[in-house]
């Protein structure tokens, strides 16, 4: 291979996956074991001094994991990754990294539940303060930031759909600050937007989502940007500081630009342990494979299925950043110029009641609680994931009583139309 | 003038499989500090790698004596290894460069660059590699620092080449590179 750049679909077929070096196997074997055999005592000891690099315990690292690790770090222009459990492990792990007690971050207020619910909620308990701010009001992000503020967190398109964020002004603002800046790009995918271009540090991905694809495993991954400079002050002692784990190794000086990806894993998966299963690590590999090309399908289909429902009498409104008007075309056009993603809501002129049969009268749609799916994918939050709240609380967050949720799967779009249609009549 | 932005990968191979004898600036006796570290790995890879530091001369790192400086140092050296800062570069490069017979290569570690140190190399035929580390550039050329989830930009459908001790060692003589 010459240093000539390959381009995307080459990299989501070939990086990190070079032929088995034991066997030759082509595709990427599951090495489906928690442990692996040192060479020799003076081989161990060189792995658990992290001066060798090699595998351990599948808690620390797996080979099949670390070829997932490669090819996401590759796709978003990364210098390294961790592959871990779930979403929520990679959010997790990120801050722990980041964050001591007491400390604070910033994050944009439309995020998937799940990770509002982390940070409002499970956070806490480790004394890590998470600061609200509107992503559509960058100014807001700037005000936010306090001494103690670690890290600015946003997803790249937001969640419930529909949002493109301002990702390089935000980035601006942690700049100015000296914090990194995490960006979720679970719903973009590094096919349709790589944060890193834009100024981000750090990327987090869902990859039970569009990366895997197809709705069978679940997975996060975390990407080191290289860019972010751990070792100029105390501030993030986990990567500035002798750390007695590993006879007073200081990781920032260590491992340089992926220093952070090797945090994560030798701080945080380590001690934390949301590894993640070389099984599922080979079916997210095998999803990636096809990332592009369903990338495309996905984008195609909703743009389509976007502009019938604008059309269609039951329908008020449709919030999707593809369509001409939106709210946000002119930050889809600068950031996802490839599409803007298979993920958006609709409102019913019928209200709750309407949503309520819709949901239990389509055929092809399954009614359940993900994306990203091959299966096309359907949710009313207000009799689902937001029943809890009160009406006004619906509406603030976006899933007021008339709110459905779609993710496009890969189906013949005539079909996604009219079972839309017959469900709507 | 050489690129010192971006080295093509077979530039650095090439060096990397060619070199033997290694002398290395700025050695350490700690095991936590990266320049013992790439000692260890450069030793475990079979190069001869003799440290250099002035305040532990007389000593030994990993079985190696430990020389005060590179004149010290009887016979010829093909590359020298500079684990110390920018500024300390330039001297250092200097020490290289009155050697005799000349290093093929002057190779400073990740984070040391000094350009007009290179350009003195350089003018002498020397090849100068700067923000690097050899470490890191033999385990991407090799594959092995793909288990540990780095981008190592390479892509191959030839199989990487075990080193023969077990089979947590990958070298950089593998076929088609
Ligand atoms: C944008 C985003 N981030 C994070 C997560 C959490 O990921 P996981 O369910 O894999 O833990 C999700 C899951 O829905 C998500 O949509």
């Amino acid at each position: 291979m010459t240093d000539r750049a390959p381009g995307f679909s080459t990299l989501a077929i070939h990086a990190g996956a070079a032929p088995d070096a034991a066997t030759g196997a082509r595709a990427t074997p599951i090495y489906q074991t928690t442990s692996f055999v040192f060479d020799d005592v003076d081989h161990a000891a060189s792995l658990f001094g992290l001066q060798a690099f090699g595998n351990i315990y599948t808690r620390i690292g797996n080979p099949t994991n670390a070829v997932l690790e490669e090819r996401v770090a590759a796709l978003e222009g990364g210098t390294a990754a961790l592959a871990v459990a779930s979403g929520h492990a990679a959010e997790f792990l990120c801050f722990h990294a980041l964050l001591q007690p007491g400390d604070e971050f910033v994050a944009a207020r439309k995020l998937y539940g799940g990770s509002i619910n982390q940070f409002n909620h499970s956070y806490k308990s480790f004394g890590w303060n998470v600061i609200w701010a509107d992503p559509d009001d960058v100014e807001g992000f700037a005000a936010a930031v306090t001494p103690k503020t670690k890290a600015i967190f946003i997803e790249s398109i937001a969640n419930p759909g529909g949002v493109i964020v301002d990702i390089a002004a935000i980035s601006a603002i942690a700049k100015k600050h000296n914090i990194p800046l995490i960006v979720d790009n679970t719903m973009a995918s590094p096919y349709l937007l790589r944060p890193f271009e834009h100024g981000a540090d750090i990327v987090v991905h869902s990859a039970t989502k569009f990366l895997g694809g197809h709705g069978n495993s679940i997975g996060g991954l975390i990407v080191d940007g290289g860019s972010f400079n751990w070792v100029g002050d105390d501030r993030y002692p986990m990567l500035s500081k002798p750390r007695p784990e590993y006879n007073g190794m200081v990781l920032g000086e260590t491992f340089g630009n992926f220093a952070f990806a090797i945090a994560t894993r030798v701080l945080g998966l380590r001690d934390l342990g949301p590894a993640l299963s070389p099984f599922n690590a080979f079916m997210l590999l095998t999803g990636i494979e096809t990332l592009p090309l369903r990338m495309q399908r996905h984008c195609e289909s909703t743009q389509k299925v976007a502009e019938h429902l604008q059309k269609h009498p039951a329908v008020e409104w449709v919030s999707y950043p593809g369509l001409a008007g939106d709210k946000y075309e002119a930050l889809a056009k600068r950031y996802t110029p490839k599409g803007a993603g298979a993920v958006f809501t609709f409102g019913l002129k019928g209200g709750y009641d309407a949503g309520v049969k819709l949901v239990s009268n389509l055929k092809l749609f399954s009614h359940l609680a993900n994306i990203g799916d091959t299966r096309s994918l359907v949710i009313h939050p207000a009799s689902t994931t937001h029943r809890q709240l009160t009406d006004e609380q619906k509406i603030a967050s976006g899933a007021g009583p008339q709110v459905v949720r779609l993710s496009i799967g890969l189906e013949d779009v005539e079909d996604l139309i009219a079972d839309l249609d017959q469900a709507l009549a | 003038m050489m690129n010192h932005d971006a080295y093509p990968d077979s530039l650095i191979r090439d060096i990397l499989k060619s070199v033997k004898r290694i002398a290395l600036v700025g050695a350490s006796a700690n095991e936590a500090r990266p320049s013992w570290i790439v000692t260890k790995y450069l030793l475990d890879r079979g190069y001869d790698v003799i440290p250099v530091n002035p305040g532990l001369a007389g000593q030994t790192i990993l079985g190696k004596t430990v020389y005060a400086a590179l004149k010290d140092i009887s016979g010829p050296i093909d590359m020298v290894e500079i684990f110390r800062n920018s500024e300390a570069a330039g001297p250092i490069t200097d020490e290289a460069l009155a050697l005799d017979p000349l290093p093929k290569v002057i190779w400073m570690q990740l984070s040391v660059r000094n350009d007009e140190a290179a350009a003195r190399a350089e003018a002498k035929g020397v090849t100068v590699i700067m923000n690097r580390c050899p470490k890191i550039e033999y385990g991407r050329l090799s594959g092995e620092i793909g288990w540990q989830g780095i981008n190592s930009r390479i892509l191959s459908a030839k199989k990487p080449v075990l080193a023969g001790k077990g089979f947590q060692k990958l070298t950089i003589h593998r076929p088609g590179t």
